[in-house]
């Protein structure tokens, strides 16, 4: 039984060698780059010591850990992270779903391709360009936002310097860029509903309100509950890049998040293993969060990510 | 009964005029949302300082000049940065697009034997990361710290691409041009180069806007591995003239008064905002039929 099995083994690498060759530098790069790496994520259990390196520093068990636990930090920490991404999921969820809905409803298809290619274009500006813009128009007395207010009788404000504002400003901006990405899938979605299913609506005297809530709205129902769980799966992985940038000594205490923590304190402080300890816990919060949710999609949706 | 069926068709007919009302308020809404940050930066960087400080500008340049646009291209740390992004952007791309066909070809096929293993190695990375630190440190290891090597061999794929190519070869190659080809004597890197890859130019095209643009557009790689500032990519340039204000001030040094400085620095960073993005707009004709192509075939399951 083995002997066979290792013998099929071995004809088909005979015939097929080629292709392992082919794939022999990706593998060894996956390996490099990203497995040693996870190997590396022991340094969390160890007191860091230059010399004998990762692997050769003693073991520190769960101290680290448990620093992190115990610090004042670990609460901001999540509740900076959770609030950003929940506010991002309920403001952001449903907008792109309603550009969607509404381009669908345009005949006049050139207005429509118009508003598409425009609505989608912020996708591909890069973040320092967008963080910039945000802090140009926000700026405190030649920001267009702040000429606006003082035209109208109002009063200037330091948006970038409150931390109130700043939430606001990261999802509203995200909004900004990444709607009109997002609606393409719906568009698509929505492409691709039976036909007959609007000639039933048209004959049963459905008007497009109705036709929307009964025809359109179910048929990317679908699309709709994996994409709202595949995003609640990534909602303690709050990216880096831009709240780093919109980050200021002002408004730190509503958006230093886990990321920008654990590159503050590991490469900015030199504290590797509390650092790797920190980025630790939240990859392993990540994975449990998505291999759930994706568990989730399979039972409701039979459609999962792998 | 008629009379009954045409009253309702008429106020149908009323309540779905006002239902597009609504829609064509909301599309115009985001139309005009998207737009006009765009134009208001175009438009600034094309008006005086004066006109920019003071808050004249509102759609189109007041007093046009391009001296904003004079000032970045004089600019010589602006300059290296464009340079470097674009060695970044070639070398990059070219070496993430070799090495996610190289990955995916084989995962496509299915005689590949070990290969649905091999393919879960490479998809688990998308979930798990040993996180910051450990990842610098291989980095630093290798002795790529502060080398152009650092921005391009630790991302040298995206699994994400690479499942998106598999799925394209899984879908576009018919199993039989594997077999006649076999039978025909093709070694498998022949029917890797003369025959699949010919095949594959949507998919190459696809790829190499989607790397390109990343490569264009990001900044933490360069953030966390170089320190010499003639290897910075544009992206981290812009982050200290944009963000953390360093502006140059040796290419605005001529302006004297404290009022015009400001409106200078004010003006070049509208500029650069656009030229920086001018590569992006470029492609992005071509960028966005393609990148809604990867999207869809991303989306049929492979």
């Amino acid at each position: 039984m083995v002997a066979s099995f290792i013998n099929e083994w071995k004809t088909e690498f005979k015939k097929r060698w080629q292709l392992y060759i082919i794939i022999l530098l990706p593998v060894l790069y996956i390996i490099t780059f990203h497995y040693i790496p996870m190997t590396g994520a022991v340094l969390a259990f160890k007191k860091f010591n230059i010399m004998e390196g990762i692997y050769g520093s003693p073991w520190a068990g769960f101290k680290y850990f448990k620093q992190f636990f115990d610090s004042p930090n670990f609460w901001l920490l999540i509740r900076n992270t959770l609030s950003i991404s929940i506010y991002q999921l309920a403001a952001g969820f449903p907008i792109p779903i309603l550009l969607a809905l509404g381009l669908n409803e345009v005949s006049n298809l050139r207005f429509k391709k118009t508003v598409q290619l425009v609505t989608y274009a912020p996708y591909f500006i890069s973040t320092v360009v967008l963080v910039s813009l945000v802090i140009q128009l926000l700026s405190p007395r030649i920001g267009l936002i702040n000429v606006i207010i003082t035209a109208l009788g109002g009063q200037e404000q330091n948006f970038m310097g409150n931390p109130d504002y700043f939430r606001t400003i990261y999802v509203v901006s995200d909004i900004w860029k990444v709607t009109g990405y997002n609606a393409i899938i719906y568009i698509a979605a929505l492409a691709s509903i039976d036909p007959s299913l609007y000639e039933a609506a048209r004959v049963d005297g459905a008007s497009r309100l109705q036709k929307i809530i009964h025809v359109d709205i179910p048929g990317i129902l679908p699309t709709i509950i994996i994409l709202l769980i595949l995003e609640s799966g990534k909602i303690m992985s709050v990216g880096f890049e831009k709240v780093y940038l919109m980050q200021n000594d002002l408004n730190l205490v509503n958006s230093e998040i886990i990321s920008t923590y654990v590159y503050k304190i590991g490469l900015l402080n030199a504290q590797f293993s509390y650092s790797t300890a920190v980025g630790l816990f939240n990859s392993v919060i990540n994975l449990i969060l998505i291999l759930s949710v994706n568990r989730l999609a399979r039972k409701w949706g039979d459609i999962g990510l792998w | 009964m008629v009379k009954h069926i045409n009253l309702k068709k008429k106020n149908q007919s009323i309540a779905d005029k006002v239902f597009m009302f609504f829609v064509y308020v909301f599309l115009w809404g985001s139309f005009v949302a998207v737009l006009y940050p765009l134009i208001y930066v175009l438009s600034s960087s094309l008006s005086s300082p004066q006109a920019v400080t003071s808050g004249q500008v509102w759609l189109w340049p007041v007093n046009p000049t391009l001296d904003g646009y004079i000032r970045v291209f004089q600019n010589k740390q602006v300059m290296v940065g464009y340079r470097n992004s674009f060695i970044y952007v070639i070398a990059g791309t070219t070496i993430n697009v070799a090495i996610t066909l190289m990955t995916a070809y084989p995962l496509s096929r299915s005689e590949f034997k070990g290969g649905s293993f091999l393919a879960k190695i490479f998809t688990f990375t998308m979930l798990f990361s040993g996180g910051l630190i450990p990842s610098y440190m291989i980095v630093k290891d290798l002795g790529m710290i502060d080398t152009m090597w650092a921005l391009i061999l630790p991302s040298a794929m995206q699994v994400y691409f690479m499942i998106i190519a598999r799925t394209f070869f899984k879908t576009t190659i018919p199993q039989e041009l594997y077999e006649a080809s076999g039978l025909d004597g093709c070694s498998e890197f022949k029917i890797f180069l003369l025959i699949a890859l010919p095949l594959s130019k949507p998919i190459i095209a696809v790829l190499t806007l989607m790397y390109a643009i990343g490569h264009w557009n990001s900044y933490f790689s360069a953030l966390i591995y170089l320190k010499s500032q003639a290897l910075f990519p544009l992206q981290l340039v812009l982050r200290g003239i944009l963000i953390q204000n360093n502006v140059d001030l040796s290419s605005i040094a001529d302006v004297k008064t404290a009022m015009e400085l400001e409106g200078m620095r004010d003006l070049l960073k509208y500029s650069l905002i656009v030229v920086a993005s001018l590569p992006i707009i470029i492609v992005y004709p071509f960028a966005q039929k393609y990148f809604i192509k990867g999207m869809m075939i991303g989306a049929v399951k492979g």
